[in-house]
């Protein structure tokens, strides 16, 4: 699982990433974590306010900074 | 049978506790805000024995009393404001935006600008997104305008301070300046200004709506989680603004300012923008400091231009629209929108 932190580092968009990280580990799932800060590419994926949150190049979540329990509602229907 | 009967009386019981504490939470800050006034009259004159109408005494006594004040206006306000734009999102904005012409487009732009959640953090990717989905960057730069220009600690700030007749003058001067400024940008057609990259954007994948599918719990939550954000933002500049309303408002002279900054210096509101435009504050910094100057005869036609040139135009902001935006646009962007603020400036302390 490709996981992808948008925002041009905010403090929310570390904070973002330690709860997709906690809940990636939660779920054991193997996941490799990058970061996009290009405002271009940000923009690509249709994300106007930061950060940004991209599972397998799909949009799971943008503009606020969810708990990891939150993360983890999201990802785990994507697992199956 | 008897699972759903739990899950309704548990929600009936969280939904009791949610509107309880709710309702409990605003007579709290009633109660505060009523005390507030008596309480520190009591402390710094009774207690502390300091004559109240003393330099130090007045002083000591405005500085403790618009720190409660304005923290409490702040909380206030910002919870809700919070809760009421959960239910817009820049998503939802561009969609109204999409395929309106120039003019009622900036209109529709600038008015949005003042009810969509939105941080000028995001400035860069907003735009990108506005102007790569076929939005004129016209209207795009009206709401870019209005969204700081007209913001919700200022509203909070001085609805509170100077009641509502100045805080209606703010908001209807902020959006007629974002309307006319976008309006302006974009019938000289600079897209030519724009950094080529932004209209190469090519935006794929399903767009999700950010506030999309949020319970009350959730909006209720976001407020205070924002109240508690902005507080820990803004507290250095408030304290730095009152300390500063406060000594202006002890050590002053009456009529120093008025005799210098007054309605008849026909600079004072040019000065005044000039010295707010690469000035960095927020409104909870700069507020205080307004109260404290209008109490000494500052005119609110100069000092409302004043906030506006520091709250909207800043150079944090600037840095960051050159990613976007080539330095002639900027520079078109200021400008036009200083001399929107100057002219308002002008007309309130003729008409006020």
């Amino acid at each position: 699982m490709n996981i992808k932190i948008l925002g041009s580092g905010c403090a929310n968009c570390i904070n973002l990433e330690k709860a997709a990280k906690q809940a990636a580990s939660d779920l054991g799932i193997d996941a490799t974590f990058e970061k996009v800060t290009d405002y271009a590419d940000i923009a690509s994926y249709g994300i106007m306010r930061t950060p940004g949150l991209v599972v397998d190049e799909q949009v799971l979540l943008s503009g606020r900074v969810p708990t990891a329990a939150q993360v983890k509602e999201l990802l785990a229907p994507l697992l199956g | 049978m008897s699972a759903t009967t739990d899950t309704g009386t548990s929600t009936r019981r969280k939904s009791i506790q949610r509107w309880g504490g709710l309702l409990l939470a605003t007579v709290v800050w009633w109660a505060l805000y009523l005390l507030n006034q008596p309480f520190w009259d009591w402390l710094v004159g009774r207690v502390f024995g300091l004559d109240l109408t003393s330099r130090l005494g007045s002083g000591v006594n405005f500085f403790f009393l618009d720190t409660v004040k304005i923290l409490l206006l702040l909380a206030g306000i910002i919870f809700i404001v919070t809760v009421l734009r959960s239910f817009m999102s820049v998503e939802r904005t561009r969609a109204l935006l999409g395929g309106k012409r120039e003019g009622i487009g900036n209109v529709l732009a600038a008015s949005l600008g003042v009810v969509t959640p939105f941080c000028s953090c995001s400035a860069v990717p907003a735009f990108i997104g506005f102007v790569a989905s076929g939005i004129p960057l016209g209207v795009t730069m009206s709401f870019l305008i209005a969204s700081p220009l007209v913001n919700e600690v200022a509203i909070a700030l001085l609805l509170g301070l100077f009641g509502i007749g100045p805080t209606l003058l703010y908001v209807s001067a902020g959006l007629v300046i974002a309307i006319l400024a976008g309006f302006i940008i974009g019938r000289f057609k600079l897209e030519r200004w724009v950094e080529p990259f932004v209209f190469e954007t090519k935006l794929r994948g399903k767009i999700i709506d950010s506030t999309a599918g949020l319970t009350w719990d959730d909006r209720i939550q976001m407020g205070i989680e924002e109240v508690a954000s902005i507080l820990r933002k803004i507290w250095p500049y408030l304290l730095v603004g009152i300390g500063l309303g406060a000594a202006i408002h002890g050590w002053a002279p009456q009529d120093f300012f008025a005799r210098y900054a007054g309605a008849d210096n026909p600079f004072a509101v040019l000065i005044a923008v000039l010295v707010g435009i690469p000035l960095y504050s927020n409104a909870a910094g700069i507020l205080p400091l307004i109260d404290a100057l209008y109490a000494k005869g500052m005119p609110m036609g100069t000092l409302l231009a004043f906030m506006m040139a520091t709250v909207a135009l800043s150079l944090p902001e600037m840095i960051l629209l050159r990613r976007v935006l080539k330095p002639k646009l900027i520079a078109v962007f200021v400008s036009v929108t200083a001399v929107g603020i100057i002219g308002v400036g002008y007309l309130f302390n003729a008409i006020l």
